[in-house]
């Protein structure tokens, strides 16, 4: 504090408005206290907002054997041509795995560099599934790829995201063939169109079935459980404690 | 269903019932429709420990034609529902079901889009044994329920006025009565509808 | 029925929707370019005798060479996934173990290791709760192998295989009610450790199961590794190299058949699987056979993990011989007691919560109301079920329930190898292709 501040304020005012503007806009993570909508709640914590800022990258050093990895990587595409930052959008490394966010068009490119690079020689990939985010507007669609080298006895996570009004995403059968029938099921169940695939067609539902079952905005389609004398709302539409 | 249901009422059919009800519950011939995990507790029953043979039921028919018993082990989803009742017609009459498990019997804990609520939905129900899964003792348990309502089923038109009281006392049953629940001589898959009530019918 | 051209498809894409297999078969033909041909479809379930579930092959048949295979799957999809989004993450262990329903305790641990990643507590675990999961996963790998092995008997026409390994699995099965209270499906391996300790009696059960069983596997060995018709059926059948399971993404025991000892309790393990002595099995052949022999020695190398065990169970206890987090807000609470009227809250329990701890009354509510908040993130834990790489991808978004589920199960993925082991074969061949992979179709569906 310098003898030009007024006695009693703890820092510049401007910075504390700055600070607020940024919280205001991040992304609401979570409404209310107790997940209830009813009047059952009197506690008045249901008008909570929590926010959270969005997903950044991790900070250097990644720790472990991510930087080895990471490195490797961003050579190996600068060889072919690609820049590291333009085909990854961040990478993130998290509770003891390392999560590359990679851009739908340099996609089979990365994997085809992960897969034939020596030093980093991903043989297995062990799958593609979808994670719906309708909150995330622009990227909701989010296909993850895991990846096991058993070479270097090391595991990696690809992650592409894709709007819902755009939901393509280019097929790694070419690459990895065994993500055929993991990417019909991706089709199946979150509409993510692998453009390239053999044979894009469903895998567990009914070939006839309409709407892609594991999205949120898919109910969950229970039905209400019958006692005498009353009945219990199905899974989805009960009271939840959160 | 054969020559004795043209059979008129009296001790004569009375007879025939016994020994025909005896003769059917003795070898019932299972059809394999083990779904899930009551599957696993289906085979273990045909195992050495709880042995399904000394019932003359361990020869399960692969085929349904051959079949008379299906036992709907475990949880049918929505692509499964038509397989269901596809193989379910192709068995002769008589027939019954069991339906074991919790799944096949309500849906179970898969209250969702994906699991039929109830294979009741899709074939008539004898015996609903719950459990998740039902232990191999709990299904010899409902096995030999089904076999006593196997002896005491009646044939003929013993049945037909069987199954006309049966409808009239489940029409006049209160919701919150007691006795819930199949009697031995309720109307299974081969009972007429309440609105039929032609003899001899061909079931 | 529908069917269409595709440009990008490889050939004519048929809708079928069921009560129409005639259509399809004229439609085929149809569209078929070498008229006069032996062609024959054939369509195998998905009810057949093949115990292995509600799996439809469609085989299109030369003569007894099968050209054309397509496997069909999805006949027991469940959702359970999308249910696990709507329990909190207690209950999901309840639906992930109805999965892969030969293996239960592997679904429950998978599920739990990614929990525990998400929460940052996979250190805290207690050690005895490790080793009792080593314990139950060990026993699971051996009952689900003996009914790998007792349906391939029982699809060749063995009988008295099937009969046999339903007897051994019958012990596994008793050791499994008399220490989790169910023969299967058992939610015993929760988030945090394990729900109960071993009941007194269950070392020397266990311990007695251990002095039985390297007998009884014995005699399956000797009606069966050098039987001449077993031989005749497996030798050379359902050939799958090493390219090919790389190709394909296929781990477990189909790998080791190839000769590479890729395990994932030896390479990236897990609940202290690097604290015990086992060996890898691993043949050559690529063949069913070599799958059979792998098993068989997973069995024995399950019961020296399980000796192992049982020496640490039984042995000095440490300090610590909780089998449950002590974190108190993330710690399943209940413990369980055997009362004269079943298996319920312990009166201990119930007198501590209610009489002497009012925070302990609190956690109990919130745990079993809500559950533990997961801090938001992704993980994927991957474990070695007794099929292949099971692995569990969990994402959470800070709250009590999941917010995705995925489970990576093996069977899944070793059935997209199918076609490739079988086609060219002869059709009896494809049973024994089918028995060699051991698919469940409940890990396969979810």
């Amino acid at each position: 504090m310098t003898a030009e501040q007024p006695p009693g304020q703890a820092q510049p005012p401007d910075q504390a408005a700055l600070a607020g503007q940024e919280r205001l806009s991040e992304q609401v993570a979570r409404t209310g206290m107790f997940g209830t909508e009813t009047t059952g709640d009197t506690s008045g914590y249901g008008g909570l907002i929590v926010r959270r800022p969005p997903p950044l990258s991790s900070p250097r050093p990644y720790g472990w054997y991510f930087d080895d990895l990471a490195d490797a990587l961003g050579s190996s595409l600068d060889q072919s041509g690609l820049p590291f930052g333009e085909a990854v959008e961040r990478v993130v490394a998290d509770r003891g795995e390392l999560t590359c966010y990679v851009r739908r068009e340099h996609l089979t490119a990365v994997a085809g560099r992960l897969r034939d690079d020596p030093a980093l020689a991903f043989e297995l990939c062990t799958g593609v599934s979808g994670v719906h985010y309708p909150a995330d507007v622009g990227r909701e669609l989010h296909a993850v790829y895991h990846l096991v080298s058993l070479t270097h006895n090391r595991r990696l996570r690809l992650e592409v995201s894709v709007p819902d009004s755009d939901p393509h995403v280019p097929t790694m059968v070419r690459v990895y063939p065994t993500c055929d029938w993991h990417e019909r099921e991706t089709w199946d169940f979150f509409g993510i169109i692998f453009d390239g695939h053999p044979a894009l067609t469903r895998i567990e539902m009914p070939d006839d079935w309409k709407g892609h079952p594991q999205r949120k905005d898919y109910p969950l389609g229970g039905i209400p459980v019958e006692y005498r004398g009353a009945t219990v709302p199905p899974p989805d539409e009960r009271r939840a404690y959160e | 269903m054969g020559l004795e249901e043209k059979l008129p009422s009296g001790i004569l059919l009375t007879t025939v019932e016994k020994v025909a009800g005896y003769a059917r519950k003795s070898s019932v011939w299972p059809a394999t429709f083990g779904l899930a995990c009551c599957a696993m507790e289906l085979i273990s029953t045909g195992g050495p420990r709880h042995d399904l043979a000394r019932f003359g039921m361990e020869r399960a028919s692969n085929t349904p034609r051959q079949a008379d018993l299906m036992i709907v082990a475990g949880r049918v989803s929505q692509k499964m529902a038509p397989v269901l009742r596809q193989i379910y017609d192709q068995m002769a009459e008589p027939k019954w079901v069991i339906s074991m498990g919790v799944c096949a019997s309500s849906g179970g804990m898969f209250n969702n889009y994906a699991i039929v609520q109830g294979v009741d939905h899709v074939v008539p129900v004898d015996i609903y044994l719950p459990g998740c899964p039902p232990r191999p003792e709990m299904l010899l348990d409902a096995i030999l329920k089904l076999h006593d309502k196997i002896q005491n089923m009646k044939l003929g038109v013993n049945r037909e006025h069987e199954v006309e009281d049966l409808e009239q006392a489940r029409l006049r049953r209160l919701p919150l009565a007691a006795g819930l629940g199949s009697h031995p001589g309720s109307p299974g898959p081969g009972s007429p509808g309440p609105g039929t009530s032609a003899p001899g019918v061909a079931r | 029925m529908t069917s269409r051209t595709d440009a990008g498809a490889e050939g004519r894409v048929y809708n079928v929707g069921g009560q129409d297999w005639d259509e399809v078969v004229a439609a085929a033909d149809e569209a078929g370019d070498r008229p006069g041909d032996e062609r024959l479809i054939v369509n195998m379930g998905p009810q057949h005798p093949s115990t292995h579930g509600v799996l439809r092959l469609v085989l299109t048949l030369d003569a007894e060479t099968v050209t054309e295979l397509r496997p069909v799957i999805g006949y027991l999809h469940t959702g359970i996934e999308k249910n696990m989004e709507f329990r909190t993450w207690t209950q999901g262990v309840t639906f992930c173990t109805r999965m892969d329903y030969l293996s239960p305790l592997f679904n429950e641990t998978a599920f739990c290791l990614a929990t525990e990643r998400l929460l940052g507590i996979t250190d805290r675990i207690p050690e005895r709760a490790s080793v009792l999961r080593v314990l139950m996963m060990e026993l699971n790998r051996i009952s689900s192998h003996l009914m790998a092995i007792a349906t391939f008997g029982l699809e060749l026409g063995a009988t008295t295989v099937l009969l046999n390994g339903l007897r051994e699995r019958e012990k596994v099965l008793d050791l499994f009610e008399l220490i989790t209270g169910l023969r299967m499906n058992h939610a015993y391996i929760r988030p945090g450790g394990v729900s109960q300790d071993l009941p007194p009696g269950a070392i020397e059960k266990i311990r007695e199961f251990l002095g039985l069983m390297p007998g009884l596997l014995g005699d399956m060995r000797k009606l069966l590794d050098a039987n001449p018709a077993y031989l005749a059926r497996t030798k050379g059948i359902a050939f799958l190299d090493l390219a090919g399971c790389m190709t394909l993404g296929v781990t477990g025991p189909v790998l080791r058949s190839t000769g590479l000892p890729w395990d994932l309790r030896k390479s990236q393990p897990y609940c202290g699987y690097e604290t015990y002595e086992f060996d890898v099995p691993v043949q050559t052949t690529c063949d069913a056979y070599g799958r059979y022999l792998v098993r068989m020695d997973e069995m024995d190398q399950s019961l020296r993990i399980i000796g192992q065990c049982t020496d640490r169970l039984a042995g000095p206890g440490t300090d610590d011989d909780r089998v449950m987090i002590a974190d108190a807000k993330i710690g399943w609470p209940a413990q369980l007691a055997l009362g004269p009227d079943g298996l319920g809250n312990s009166p201990e329990h119930i007198k501590h919560i209610m009489g002497q701890s009012m925070e302990a009354l609190i956690h109990h509510f919130k745990l079993v109301t809500e559950g533990f908040r997961v801090p938001a993130g992704q993980a994927y834990a991957a474990i070695e079920s007794p099929r292949g790489e099971l692995g569990c991808h969990a994402v959470s978004d800070g709250g009590t329930r999941p917010y995705r589920v995925h489970f990576r199960d093996p069977s899944f993925t070793n059935l997209q190898a199918l076609p490739a082991m079988c086609e060219g074969g002869m059709i009896a061949d494809v049973i024994a292709a089918v028995a060699s992979t051991d698919p469940v179709m409940g890990g396969v569906d979810r």
